[in-house]
């Protein structure tokens, strides 16, 4: 049963492309995964990130590119052949295995003769030794994405692919899961990469996330790069919400922009400042704006002259639509923190932020 | 509205009786058919089983005299058609789960827009009469047929052989008679395949033959039991294949009891060695079921 | 390969087919077994046979009446095991599966052997009960794995927008098992119309058409018989496609 030549390193798609008759689904990705981290593939349906997670996986051939882990070039190599395993959307845990089969499966495929001491050792991260006997039939949900993922870590891939595997769980076992998937990515050092179009498991689990639309990549990077300082609409709407309010360039101050927001003269600081001319579609989270009644006195960027119309209760947070003067309605979510006044609809109001939260775009970005 | 409302909500609790009540009444008809047409008659036949010749010595006349012995007479006096009749219901059924499992795993797996077709074409043959498809075969294979004639030039038989008038050529009848039986059940249990689980296999290192071995074949046994006992229990009460396609040295036990039925009037002999066969039949089915372990069949 | 063995597998399977086909055009002797050339005859006088057309005429009064039967007593029992529980379900499972598993000798014999008991004389009507006790099985599984995938919810959906039992019925449940149902029933008719062993053993004197094609197989059967399998087999191929085409544009249609 030698390893004879384990295969690692960085994930490497270069220019990777996949057809299926005229429906482009994945155009010229290039991507790098390092070694070892937790990676997120993020997007809408039908954007492209499971059919390149099959590509990895060798379920799909790309039409055109390579992959590569390490120095290796696995672009044609069977699935069989690689030392990448997925956990299935579906668990896809064999019906007539029991669940030490199903775990063993892999191993034994690979001429592993001892098994045993491999399999418990997995099935007791994933605390379900005591199952090991029964079919998956009889597993709850939650047990059985748990031993789809022992049944992949067991054999220590060099990549572990995870095709939305927590969509079927109800919400408290899916952020139980969420935390659990860290821990043992962490604990077993394979590199992980997640697909998914929750943007909140994806911020939550990974190191870093690329955000997948029309088969292309619109931007990659940290969690919190994304979302503080996104750099298309798509990424800043499909990651939290924004708004997105029309300005214009009017001169510098320092490190910042002064900007002409309808009216009213705010600051933005260059570095979050991805448009290319004066014309900025300026963005700012609705978790950042902080509401004030008509008399306050207010300070940082100001937006006044604003109409309370709708508020909803969230428990955490409470969401305000505010209309402005030029007769576009924002979203506020302030925290039930006993900060702000008890407001009601109708209600005048002024709307401040720090500048460092404010983010803008090219003015004809889509 | 409110009206409406109340009604529904008095079926939800309606009580089990009226769903049970229902349900008899729906099944009532069509049990009582089969307890009147089948339950009775396989109890009559085993109440004839026990029968004796009439002291009048008339033909077809029989008194109920509870000679158990018969079966053991019958039983002994056809030892040989019983054992050939297995045997050959037997080779029959290897030889069709042979033919039928490579075409169902095609149809299954492998026939891209084809599908349909050739599923048409596998239950085509219950379209023609069963009788006209076996005489064809009699025709095909018969003396002055093309198979043993291109097999004589091909010296491969011998001048005067024969290929029907042999257990061969019936064994063969029998095979293609029941291979849709086999065909069909065998291509639903694969056709049920999730194949996201043969996607699972080759991501754990399974390479398509393993991935046949491990996943595939087993997930497809409900479907292989089905189609065995579809083929392997009318096979062995049939005796029209023996009849057109071999010789009196091939007769089966169906053979036997047509002719005891009819040719010889002795129904005592000719329900026992029915009694005798349905029993056997039944006793191999279920120790096949329990070592093949489905749980539902029907 | 395996695509190769599959159409050699068709070819085998198609290959009596043929024969039958090509020997109704055969300008046959009396036993229609050596190829002397090409006629129509055959189909032009496709009754001239003594007493052919008479047993095509039974296969048919028989089929449609067993048919009928066997498809209404077999899909009520299905609905029964499908959509109700009750009491006596194994028993009730048991006796539909045993005449699957009896093979035909018995079930001809027994019914003759009951028939001779009551007196009641062979013929038609012994026939057409025997069909009807053999189909009502294939019928209630055929039927039965149809009401299985049928899903409750919209049963319930149809009584929440006000329909009664009865109108849920018709207009829910009935329509969406119907195909489950036209399966059943054209399953039922192929196995009547061509059963001979039970038929055999209780019709006497009156034939079917299988139990003509058997007596004549002892001194010749005629190129006319070849005519109707023929027939049979072009029909049946024809509906089985049409209802396919048709299945598929109702489809495509919503």
């Amino acid at each position: 049963m030698a390893e004879s030549k384990k295969v690692q390193g960085d994930l490497v798609l270069e220019h990777v492309t996949k057809t299926f008759g005229d429906f482009v689904a994945v155009d010229d990705l290039s991507l790098v995964i390092p070694k070892g981290s937790f990676f997120a593939l993020l997007g809408p349906s039908g954007c492209g990130k499971t059919t390149t997670l099959r590509m990895i996986a060798g379920l799909e051939e790309p039409s055109s590119g390579k992959i590569k882990i390490g120095d290796t070039d696995i672009t044609t190599t069977k699935a069989y052949e690689r030392p990448v395993n997925t956990v299935f959307q579906n668990y896809a845990l064999f019906p007539h295995l029991t669940i030490f089969e199903n775990v063993a499966f892999g191993l034994r495929r690979r001429g592993i003769k001892d098994v045993e001491e491999a399999v418990e050792k997995v099935l007791n991260l994933v605390e379900l030794s005591h199952l090991k006997n029964r079919k998956p039939g009889q597993l709850s949900g939650g047990q059985q994405q748990r031993i789809a993922l022992a049944r992949a870590v067991v054999n220590r891939p060099a990549l572990l692919l995870l095709d939305e595997p927590l969509g079927a769980l109800d919400l408290k076992l899916r952020r139980q899961m969420q935390i659990e998937l860290k821990w043992i990515q962490t604990e077993v050092g394979i590199t992980f990469v997640h697909v998914t179009h929750d943007q909140e498991e994806a911020m939550t689990m990974a190191d870093t996330i690329a955000v997948m639309n029309n088969g292309k990549i619109e931007q990659m990077g940290s969690p919190a790069d994304l979302y503080e300082n996104p750099s298309t609409v798509f990424v800043a709407n499909f990651l939290g919400q924004s708004n997105f309010i029309e300005g214009s360039v009017t001169g510098t101050d320092g490190d910042n922009l002064v900007v002409d927001l309808k009216g009213s003269k705010i600051a933005l600081p260059k570095s979050r400042n991805n448009a290319k001319g004066n014309v900025l579609k300026v963005g700012i989270r609705p978790e950042k704006f902080r509401l004030h009644q008509a008399n306050e006195k207010v300070s940082g960027n100001v937006l006044s002259g604003g109409v309370i119309t709708d508020i909803s209760f969230f428990g955490v947070s409470t969401q305000y639509l505010v209309e402005m003067p030029w007769k576009q309605e924002l979203m506020v979510f302030e925290q039930n923190d006993g900060g702000v006044p008890e407001l009601e609809k109708g209600d005048p109001v002024a709307l401040s932020w720090e500048p460092q939260f404010t983010f803008a775009l090219d003015g004809n970005s889509n | 509205m409110a009206i409406a409302h109340s009604s529904s909500t008095e079926k939800a609790f309606a009580p089990a009786k009226k769903s049970t009540r229902t349900a008899y009444f729906l099944l009532a008809p069509g049990i009582l058919w089969l307890l009147v047409f089948f339950a009775f008659p396989l109890i009559n036949l085993a109440e004839t089983s026990t029968k004796t010749p009439a002291p009048t010595f008339e033909t077809g006349e029989f008194v109920q005299t509870f000679r158990f012995a018969n079966f053991f007479d019958a039983f002994a006096a056809n030892q040989e058609q019983f054992f050939r009749s297995f045997f050959y219901a037997l080779c029959a059924t290897l030889l069709a789960l042979a033919i039928a499992y490579p075409l169902a795993y095609a149809i299954a797996f492998r026939s891209g827009p084809w599908k349909n077709f050739l599923l048409v074409m596998v239950i085509a043959p219950f379209f023609t009469s069963f009788l006209l498809r076996t005489l064809a075969w009699k025709q095909i294979l018969g003396a002055e047929g093309p198979v043993v004639s291109t097999l004589q030039f091909l010296r491969i038989l011998p001048s005067d052989a024969t290929i029907t008038a042999t257990a061969f050529s019936v064994i063969m009848g029998l095979t293609y008679n029941f291979l849709p039986f086999m065909t069909l059940p065998i291509y639903a249990s694969l056709d049920r395949i999730d194949y996201r689980l043969l996607e699972a296999s080759g991501d754990l290192y399974a390479n398509g033959a393993t991935t046949f071995r491990k996943v595939t074949l087993p997930l497809s046994m409900p479907g292989v039991v089905a189609g065995t006992l579809l083929t392997f229990i009318p096979s062995s009460g049939d005796y029209i294949n023996a009849q057109l396609l071999g010789s009196p040295d091939n007769f089966m036990i169906g053979n036997v009891i047509n002719s005891r039925f009819f040719r010889v009037v002795d129904y005592p002999t000719a329900s026992s060695l029915s009694f005798i066969l349905m029993a056997t039949i039944l006793v191999l089915v279920v120790i096949y079921i329990r070592r093949a372990g489905t749980d539902e069949l029907v | 390969m395996i695509r190769i063995y599959a159409a050699a597998a068709v070819f085998y399977i198609l290959l009596p087919i043929f024969y039958t086909i090509a020997f109704s055009f055969n300008d046959a002797d009396k036993r229609n077994i050596v190829w002397r050339g090409f006629t129509i005859q055959a189909w032009l006088n496709p009754c001239e046979p003594i007493g052919i057309c008479e047993a095509l005429g039974n296969s048919f009064k028989v089929g449609i009446t067993a048919t009928i039967a066997a498809t209404a007593l077999g899909t009520m029992i299905a609905f029964a095991l499908g959509r109700y529980n009750f009491r006596g379900r194994a028993t009730t499972n048991l006796l539909i599966f045993l005449p699957m598993a009896t093979p035909e000798v018995v079930l001809g014999a027994s019914l003759l052997s009951m028939f001779i008991n009551i007196n009641v004389g062979a013929g038609l009507v012994p026939v057409i009960i025997a069909h009807i006790m053999f189909c009502i099985s294939f019928v209630v599984v055929t039927v039965k794995a149809r009401v299985a995938s049928l899903d409750p919810k919209l049963e319930e959906a149809a009584r929440d927008l006000y329909a009664s039992d009865w109108e849920t019925f018709r207009r829910v449940t009935f329509p969406l098992v119907a195909p489950g149902i036209a399966a059943a029933a054209l399953l039922a008719f192929a196995l009547s119309f061509d059963d001979f062993i039970i038929t055999n053993f209780n019709s006497g004197t009156v034939n079917t058409f299988p139990e003509y094609v058997w007596t004549a197989s002892l001194r010749g059967v005629p190129p006319q018989a070849n005519v109707i399998g023929t027939l049979m087999f072009v029909i049946a191929l024809v509906s089985v496609f049409a209802g396919q085409a048709i299945s598929k544009r109702k489809q495509t249609r919503r």
